[in-house]
């Protein structure tokens, strides 16, 4: 579908603390782009940023959705939640700091490197959040013309 | 530097990967940390760690990665080696410690990966 005129949109929904299946969205995500023809270095940034928008998902909400839209100029990945809310959104983008649970850590997770890496991945971040409302993380990537 | 070589210098146990011998990876990861991990990798990589969930084979179908090392003579389950054969990655298991499996890649020539800006 190279140079196509394609518009696609998809939901994922992503359970709190499900770790065994957590990263299927992402997966999905990765190949319904490389379907799609995207250039394969995109594919990987923007796969990488699903992955930790994803994780964070699992370890940090109380669950919410994934969703992908793609259209022929941008890739837009967005995250959304209904709690528990991010208090201090500069802290949270710092490279290090983490509120991972002992049990995310066990498996690797936890670094404190999941919103810098989502950040250095993307062309364009909006993040927003409310204590007690929940988090909209708005993930914008450029498909350059070739 | 070849799988092939790779699994030599590191007399490591080839798990799953026996067509992929002859694949080239030019970096090489080494962390316990995921989000290091996908700060990091590069195309064409091997990724030496001990962490031996499935979240490590799932990641690294995120990040292309060819080969995965584990290290320090752990071996992970055979679902765990299963899900990369079915994604076409190569799995070694080493005795050497992080440390010195590092140390043995490096001293043969294959540069690490630097986080790409």
């Amino acid at each position: 579908m190279t140079g196509g005129y394609y518009s696609i949109e998809q939901v994922f929904h992503v359970k709190a603390g499900d770790f065994a299946s957590a990263g299927e969205a992402s997966s999905q995500i990765k190949k319904i782009l490389k379907q799609l023809g995207i250039d394969s270095t995109l594919v990987r940034r923007v796969s990488i940023a699903a992955y930790e928008a994803e994780m964070n998902l699992v370890i940090h909400s109380v669950g919410g959705e994934l969703k992908l839209k793609v259209t022929p100029q941008s890739i837009v990945v967005t995250a959304e939640d209904k709690g528990p809310g991010i208090p201090d959104i500069d802290l949270a983008m710092q490279e290090g700091y983490s509120t991972a649970p002992e049990i995310a850590r066990e498996l690797g997770f936890g670094a404190g490197m999941g919103l810098p890496n989502i950040k250095r991945c993307a062309d364009r971040l909006n993040i927003q959040s409310k204590v007690g409302e929940g988090t909209l993380l708005e993930i914008y990537f450029d498909i350059k013309a070739r | 530097m070849k799988i092939e070589e790779i699994r030599d210098l590191l007399n490591a146990k080839l798990l799953t990967g026996e067509d992929l011998l002859d694949r080239e990876v030019f970096s090489a990861c080494a962390s316990d940390l995921m989000s290091d991990i996908l700060s990091y990798v590069k195309k064409q990589t091997v990724l030496l760690t001990s962490l031996t969930n499935a979240h490590v084979i799932k990641m690294a179908e995120i990040l292309d990665v060819t080969a995965i090392v584990f290290v320090g003579g752990r071996t992970p389950a055979q679902e765990i080696v299963d899900m990369a054969k079915k994604m076409g990655i190569a799995v070694l298991a080493t005795e050497y410690t992080m440390y010195e499996a590092c140390g043995r890649l490096y001293s043969a020539g294959l540069p690490g990966c630097t986080r790409e800006s």
